[in-house]
């Protein structure tokens, strides 16, 4: 299982836990799962395309991850909402 | 007491006040654009459309706007490799009890029959066959006005920022264009006929007398006596006609409030001076109205959901707020005007609750 740490409000989405536990093997099934277990985060990372939204980023273990990057068990996954904005 | 609800780019501010005095009484969605905030005055539950830079775009509901907000379900577009939605722009009220609409980009409709808790999009015009070549205006592909027939669900007129005027006699089964006699200057003249590439910033239906509604386009403000089959130009008069917003009075169906910008080049209010424009007949003539407003050294720009009314005829409440942080009020339908606030975040939506 990889762990998924989450920032507000994202967490509290996921019923205020900070990291949660799911299995997958890339990061867009990660997070597909993570959707499952905690249906009020649907949208708020993939959008309709299956897409991680532009403005957040996925780090797994420490690198930038994309939809198809490898996951494996024990790893651990960061979602950061990016430095952007005005 | 008068509680407006203001969409700011940085969250919803709540005002609350008397005779023109009126204060901050809630911040929701802090950091957060909201585009629109509006309350169901059957159900008395608010909604507010919210476009996180970060989550993407959601609607949220509340009994109390000061308290906890609900997202809304069903808010997205069918899962495909091509869109996402990007952004909702109103909900309105439907002539059914617990009857929704919503608009958002890109130039969707969404309805709601439970009162707003969820959502599903309106697919035959999702599926529209011209859609692939449809083109969204600079502030996206908006569907940003939804007029509603009193009395008459069947009936629906919405506009799309920039794909015209959009008519249904059946519910939202099936959909036409409303565009004859929309003029895009914006296009070169032997690209004009036939086109739906057609950038309407505001629709109005008039409640007393359904088939009549005012537009203002971009660049042009038109009126419709045949329930938005074709439209008539009545922007002679005004200083402009690029504009916004447009708000009607319920009490005269001869009449229209616009604001004015000095053109598609420039989105500011002309000559450095703040003025709403009134036509009381039907759009033949146009008066300002400014006694209050700022008058030297006013640049603002007024968005297309920032200007909001409650009541009607010689004491209807008008409110309108500015990318500059400022919403001004009237209590005399424009006959004399007060700041309501300053120093708010640029204004996106007002209305009054």
């Amino acid at each position: 299982m990889a762990v998924v740490r989450l920032r507000a409000p994202l967490s509290e989405l996921a019923g205020g836990r900070r990291e949660v536990e799911l299995e997958g093997a890339t990061v867009a099934e990660v997070l597909r799962a993570l959707e499952r277990a905690h249906p009020d985060i649907t949208g708020w990372i993939i959008d309709e395309r299956g897409k991680i939204r532009e403005h957040v980023n996925v780090f797994v273990n420490r690198e930038s991850g994309q939809e198809d990057t490898t996951v494996a068990p024990g790893d651990r996954l960061h979602v950061i909402p990016a430095i952007s904005g005005g | 007491m008068t509680q407006l609800l203001v969409g700011t780019k940085k969250g919803l501010f709540v005002l609350g006040g008397d005779n023109g005095s009126f204060q901050v009484e809630s911040r929701s969605f802090a950091g957060e654009p909201v585009e629109f905030a509006a309350r169901d005055a059957r159900t008395g539950r608010y909604f507010a459309c919210v476009t996180s830079a970060f989550y993407g775009p959601k609607v949220f509901v509340a009994d109390d706007p000061g308290g906890e907000w609900q997202q809304a379900e069903g808010i997205a577009l069918p899962e495909s490799e091509e869109k996402a939605l990007v952004r909702m722009w109103c909900v309105v009220p439907g002539e059914e009890d617990g009857l929704l609409y919503a608009g958002g980009d890109p130039g969707v409709l969404f309805e709601s029959r439970d009162g707003g808790l969820t959502w599903e999009l309106n697919k035959p015009f999702w599926e529209q066959p011209t859609r692939p070549e449809w083109g969204p205006g600079a502030g996206g592909m908006c569907l940003h006005s939804i007029a509603t027939w009193p009395g008459d669900p069947s009936r629906l007129a919405l506009a799309i920022s920039a794909v015209g005027v959009w008519l249904s006699d059946d519910g939202g089964e099936t959909w036409r264009h409303g565009n004859q006699g929309l003029v895009p200057r914006y296009l070169q003249e032997e690209a004009r006929e036939d086109t739906f590439d057609l950038c309407v910033h505001n629709l109005h239906r008039h409640p007393a007398k359904p088939e009549r509604l005012f537009m203002q386009f971009h660049g042009g403000v038109y009126r419709s006596d045949d329930a938005g089959e074709s439209w008539i130009d009545i922007g002679t008069g005004l200083p402009s006609d690029f504009g916004f917003p447009l708000v009607i009075d319920p009490d005269d169906a001869d009449s229209a409030f616009v604001i004015p910008l000095v053109a598609d080049l420039d989105r500011v209010t002309p000559d450095g001076r703040v003025r709403v424009y009134e036509t009381r007949d039907a759009g033949a003539s146009w008066t300002p109205r400014g006694d209050g407003l700022p008058a030297e050294d006013a640049y603002l720009t007024i968005l297309r959901q920032a200007f909001g009314r409650s009541g009607s005829g010689e004491t209807m409440e008008l409110y309108f707020g500015a990318t500059s942080g400022d919403v001004f009020g009237s209590r005399d339908a424009g006959g004399t005007w007060f700041t309501a606030a300053a120093n708010l975040p640029p204004v996106h939506s007002v209305r009054v609750a």
